[in-house]
């Protein structure tokens, strides 16, 4: 009966996982390509994925590196746009009350915006326990290291800007951002984050623009949710 | 650069644990508390407001000094990334989609 279980938790995870793991192999590899052309060894780019796990930042850092930025400025860059997940594991932290510590400390290495989005709604429905969101997060982060270190060892073999690498970064971001557009004010939250970032970015220093912009921005989305949920009923 | 090791590895130690903290803090500390309604209506707005800050001045701006820019390669290869987005809902496919539709516009871009 337990292995029964044992193997269903598996196989619904890895089901779960499997779309994750197919756009991670394309995404993982232009991050590889881009960090040879940066000068990283493709097993210095896998210690990256295997420590970082973080997508959006690890293309911010390697273009970084690539324009000879310091160290610190990488780490405080990396720690604003990973930010965001702050937000998502305290979501997650509510259909995780009362889980071991031990389980969820294993769990919040994997906690990503695709996890979120596979994992998440399952766990609202009930049917999704902590062990088939970790088989989703161990492994989409298995097929992240591997197709960083595949795109490392490939990219010598490519040359400088082909196949639109470049954009591999801002066509995630794209498609993350349709996935989180739910309903109008999602929608209308967006427009205001974006006009923000933009002209903050205009004024202030370094990446202060994302952070701020942002959480204004979630701040107008809030209060009209709540305006409107208030006269609706 | 060709970085160094130990300062690489250094390096990479301090983005894990920046990484780490916010993964892991809130399911910690909140997994035995109630969060007040309005916060968690916040917290559902951050993911759509930060990726839309991420993005919104690659696409708009350009220069080492950003300023306004609405010509760029990149902002027109966005319009049909945005579109095989939301007709496949699949990352994969929108990535490949919008690498090659910057590839294409880039190869006949002026200047």
């Amino acid at each position: 009966m337990r292995q029964t279980q044992f193997a269903s938790t598996w196989r619904g995870g890895l089901i779960a996982a499997w779309p994750i793991c197919l756009g991670y192999l394309p995404i993982g590899m232009a991050l590889g390509v881009l960090g040879q052309k940066a000068g990283l060894h493709p097993l210095a780019i896998g210690f990256m994925s295997l420590i970082v796990f973080a997508g959006s930042s690890q293309f911010i850092a390697v273009s970084m590196i690539s324009s000879g930025m310091p160290a610190l400025t990488i780490v405080l860059t990396t720690l604003v746009v990973n930010l965001r997940h702050l937000l998502m594991s305290s979501a997650l932290a509510i259909p995780f009350r009362g889980r071991s510590r031990r389980l969820l400390t294993l769990f919040a290495y994997g906690v990503t915006d695709e996890s979120f989005a596979v994992n998440y709604p399952r766990l609202l429905d009930g049917n999704w326990q902590i062990e088939h969101a970790l088989v989703v997060n161990h492994a989409a982060n298995l097929t992240w290291i591997i197709s960083t270190i595949i795109g490392g060892y490939g990219g010598q073999y490519i040359p400088e800007g082909a196949f639109g690498i470049d954009y591999a970064l801002i066509a995630m971001f794209i498609c993350l951002l349709i996935f989180q557009l739910r309903g109008r004010v999602y929608l209308f939250t967006a427009l205001i984050a974006g006009v923000l970032a933009v002209g903050l970015s205009l004024v202030l220093p370094g990446n202060w623009h994302i952070i701020a912009g942002s959480m204004m921005a979630a701040t107008i989305g809030t209060i009209i949710k709540r305006r409107h949920t208030r006269s609706a009923t | 650069m060709m970085p160094f090791w130990p300062e690489y590895a250094f390096m990479i130690v301090g983005m894990g644990i920046v990484t780490y903290l916010p993964r892991w803090l809130p399911l910690i500390l909140l997994s035995r508390r109630q969060l007040p309604e309005w916060l968690v209506d916040w917290l559902d707005f951050i993911p759509v407001a930060i990726l839309s800050a991420l993005l919104a001045p690659l696409l708009l701006t350009s220069g080492p000094v950003p300023h306004l820019d609405i010509g760029r390669a990149e902002l027109f290869a966005a319009l049909p990334t945005f579109g095989v987005a939301f007709l496949t809902r699949s990352l994969g496919g929108t990535v490949l989609a919008g690498m090659l539709a910057f590839w294409l516009i880039q190869g006949y871009w002026p200047g």
